[in-house]
Formats: structure tokens, C-alpha cells, sequence
């Protein structure tokens, strides 16, 4: 009975984000179980496991197939200004206090292969405040933080990234931020230069720097509840007085208790500041 | 029929009604959900596929037609009786077994971002049997699999007679895949869902 075998990954699969959780120290243990349940499912039958359980042995005694294992349970992110509207809205709402200091620290949290991270990256450089920016880039998957490192992109990818690029204000030719080398596109080195990498994980490190902005979008999405008030909890604390926070455009802080700590700046597009 | 026949005596147990449409999907929803008064009992979660890359009116529109509560599901929020959740253009929507609301950016399934298959099958997981799984017009294969999980949870599941269907794929390829509790005609969909919402089953 399906019923049964359903009821067996119930039990199941708590048990394996123990065992990953134990054996390498990532916690999914608090993230958002329906989407998480599809992910290990996929990832049994792209990795030849009969059961969780068989997948549970196998993390536990073999590191590399764990690291197999992580890249099917992160969710990368898809493009470089998606939501356009959001970055146009940083521009014209969040830029102009920006200015305002003389060196900035931007903490791009959940950064995935670099997309969002390399958005900002040319926004700050044409509002002229990249040379004086420190950009925090940490994800908790390690290769996808190298991939973000590299910063190179696929270049049938680069026609939708640049009619976002337009959309969000962008104010020059966005190719001339990429080398095409064969099928890829290679961003621009000076993009990279004042960003630091850093493993990194919400759920159970800490604050590491004050910043001025938070950048995480589509990365709560993912936690439940209280994983997303210990995530809030952070940004707060590593926020300056009166600091930026952009998430995600259908992502909710009202049902936190840290929510109430942030006042919305651009309700519309979820960016909002400490209070 | 009453509701004694369409559901064989299992309205009683019915927490939740989960519905997924496709191409031909908003006349029949409106069909299904335009009768319901403000005080319905048990919530309505809906996907509709619509292109991802547009920002969807559809709430305020379907909010116009309806008297219930009409809004799109937000992320973390808890699942309110008597309200129609629609799930929102760009992003798979789920139940947690708390039963609140959960988002996800994974690839789009059947080419479409909600999915019909996530929406059901995390339904199934945090309703069990307490859940009636709808499936109407379609031109895609998408919520045979999520409906076959929701009758597999021991959940009831009702699928629109492809005969009458604007597009009979969808639920076509839902009776192909299992046996649904009822195949209905849509005037006889809009009954059961009347009836199971303002019926006092106590």
C-alpha cells in the first residue's frame, strides 16, 4: 500500500536531516518539509537509492556522496536581476542613504552561484559606490560559492539577464560587463574584487560583521518558522542603526516577531528597514 | 444527488478542498466557486496555471466574482477556514503539515510554476484523508500524479468528466493513472462543493 511506504519516509526523513545534521553540521532540520520531501525524493532517484534509509547509510560513511547529496536539497537561484522592478526600487530608494556613508559593508545572504550578488555588484559600481563597498557573499553549499567565485555564466542566459538589466534602470550596455569565451560569458573581474566569500549558514552560525544591507532573496522561503525568526534575528543584529533589508517579493516577515522590528521601506517589493 | 451520495458519507471528515485547473480554468472555476456564500466552512486552495512572467490579477479578479474571502496564499501564513487560496504566478505552492503555507522557486513541472501535482501531494501529507482533491480542464498532464497521492493518503478525489471538459487532457490523464472516487459533470462539481461548504455536517 502506498500508504504505508508514505508513512515510512514520514519517518524517514527527519531522521536523515539528523544524520546530516549530526555527521556535518548543515541543519535542515528546520526548513520547510513539502518542498525538502520532493527534493530527497528526487535526489534517491538521480543517486540510485532504493529507500531514505539507503541514502542515510550512504551520507553517513561516504563524505563525497554527501556532497552529492546537498546539491539536490539547495535550490539555485535563476537569474541576474530577476524582478527588475526590486532593483530599480534599490536604486531610487536605498542608493541615496547609501551615499551617505563613507564605507559600506553589503551582506549578500543565501547567494547561490552569484546571480543576485553580481546584480548589485554593477548597481552599486554605476551609482559609484562599489570601490568603497566590502560585499559579504555566503551560501552554505561550497560549490555553489565557487561557482558564484568565478563568475561565469552561460551565455544563452545573457539576453534575459540584459532586458532585466534594462528594466531595473541599468544604465550602460550590459555585454560590456562580460568576456564571451566560447559558450560562456565571463563577468568582468572588477565586479569581484571587493567581495568576500564565506560559508556560512543561518541556521547555526552568527553575526560576523555590522553591514548597512542585507541582501536574501527566496532564501526563507525555504525555513519554517523559526529558522526564519533566528535568520531575522541575524540580519538585525548585524544591521547598522536604520539599515536595509531586501527579500524576496512574495516572502512574509508579518508572521515573525523580529517582523516587527523592520518597517517597510517599498512595501511592493520587500525592502524594508530597521526600525 | 446530495451530498450523502457524491461523497458515499465522507463529508464529514473533509478539512480541506484542494483544486487544480488549467487552459479553460477560470470559467470553470468561476462556475464552481461564484454560488458560495461569505461564510463558508472549510478553505479552498487553488493552482491555475497562468504564465509566470506576468503579475497575475487573478485574486482581484476572482475576489470581484466571489463572495469568500478571495486571496493568494502568502508564504508561512497559516491556512484559514473559509478562505479561497490562490497559489501565486512564479512559485510551487505547498501545505506543511502545520498547515500553514510554504513557496518554492524549484523548476517549473509540466512547464508550469505553481504546480497542481506539489500543491496536492503536500496536501495530502498535511490532510490525509480529511482532503477532497478536485481536477478540471487542462491541456497539460500536470495533477494525476497529486491526485493519485490524495487518493492514496485516503483523501476523496473528484475529477471533471473529460467529455464536457473545455480540455479533456488533464483529466483524462488523471483517470488514466487512477480511479477517482467521482467523475462529474461541472454543474455537478459546483453542487458538491455548495453543498459541502454550507451543509452544516456537524
Amino acid at each position: 500500500m502506498p500508504k504505508t511506504k508514505d508513512a515510512t519516509v514520514d519517518i524517514e526523513l527527519p531522521l536523515l536531516m539528523e544524520a546530516i545534521y549530526r555527521r556535518y553540521n548543515y541543519d535542515f532540520r528546520s526548513y520547510s518539509m513539502a518542498s525538502q520531501k520532493r527534493r530527497v525524493l528526487h535526489a534517491l532517484r538521480q543517486l540510485n537509492c532504493a529507500s531514505i534509509s539507503e541514502l542515510q547509510a550512504r551520507i553517513l560513511h561516504e563524505p563525497e556522496f554527501f556532497s552529492r547529496l546537498l546539491q539536490y536539497l539547495t535550490i539555485p537561484t535563476t537569474e541576474m536581476f530577476r524582478d527588475p522592478e526590486y532593483f530599480l526600487a534599490l536604486r531610487e530608494k536605498v542608493v541615496p542613504f547609501l551615499k551617505t556613508y563613507p564605507s559600506l559593508k553589503i551582506w549578500v545572504a543565501g547567494c547561490s552561484t552569484g546571480e543576485e550578488l553580481y546584480s548589485l555588484a554593477i548597481v552599486l559600481k554605476e551609482e559609484g559606490l562599489l570601490s568603497r563597498t566590502l560585499l559579504y557573499a555566503t551560501d552554505i553549499n561550497p560549490a555553489v560559492l565557487e561557482k558564484a567565485r568565478k563568475g561565469i555564466f552561460p551565455s544563452n542566459r545573457i539576453r534575459t539577464y540584459a532586458t532585466n538589466y534594462r528594466a531595473a534602470g541599468g544604465k550602460y550596455s550590459f555585454s560590456d560587463y562580460f568576456t564571451a569565451a566560447y559558450d560562456a560569458a565571463i563577468l568582468d573581474r572588477s565586479l569581484c574584487e571587493n567581495v568576500t566569500f564565506a560559508d556560512h549558514s543561518l541556521a547555526t552560525d552568527n553575526v560576523f560583521s555590522e553591514t548597512q544591507f542585507v541582501s536574501c532573496r527566496n532564501v526563507m522561503i525555504y525555513f519554517n518558522h523559526d529558522l526564519q525568526e533566528r535568520a531575522l534575528r541575524l540580519f538585525h543584529e548585524s544591521l547598522c542603526h536604520r539599515g536595509f533589508l531586501g527579500l524576496g517579493s512574495k516572502e512574509n516577515i508579518e508572521f515573525s516577531e523580529v517582523g516587527s522590528l523592520f518597517e517597510p521601506l517599498d512595501k511592493p517589493w520587500r525592502i524594508y528597514r530597521k526600525k | 444527488m446530495s451530498l450523502q451520495e457524491f461523497m458515499n458519507g465522507r463529508q464529514h471528515e473533509m478539512e480541506a478542498i484542494v483544486i487544480g485547473a488549467s487552459a479553460g480554468g477560470v470559467s470553470a472555476l468561476l462556475a464552481i466557486l461564484s454560488p458560495l456564500p461569505r461564510n463558508m466552512r472549510i478553505p479552498i486552495i487553488v493552482v491555475l496555471h497562468v504564465a509566470e512572467d506576468k503579475q497575475s490579477k487573478l485574486a482581484e479578479v476572482f475576489a470581484h466574482n466571489l463572495a469568500p474571502p478571495v486571496v493568494f496564499a502568502q508564504d508561512k501564513a497559516f491556512v484559514v477556514p473559509g478562505t479561497v487560496y490562490f497559489a501565486v504566478p512564479g512559485y510551487h505552492l505547498s501545505i506543511e503539515k502545520g498547515r500553514w503555507f510554504s513557496l518554492s522557486r524549484e523548476e517549473p513541472r509540466y512547464f508550469s510554476r505553481p504546480s497542481i501535482d506539489y500543491l496536492m501531494m503536500s496536501a495530502a501529507d498535511a490532510y490525509g484523508s480529511a482532503l477532497l482533491g478536485i481536477l478540471l480542464t487542462g491541456a497539460s498532464e500536470d495533477g494525476a500524479e497529486g491526485m493519485a497521492c490524495i487518493a492514496s493518503s485516503g483523501g476523496f478525489t473528484v475529477v471533471q468528466d473529460p467529455d464536457e471538459a473545455e480540455f479533456s487532457i488533464m483529466p483524462q490523464a488523471a483517470i488514466d493513472l487512477f480511479t477517482p472516487q467521482q467523475i462529474l459533470s461541472l454543474q455537478q462539481i459546483r453542487t458538491l462543493v455548495f453543498l459541502l461548504e454550507t451543509v452544516n455536517v456537524g
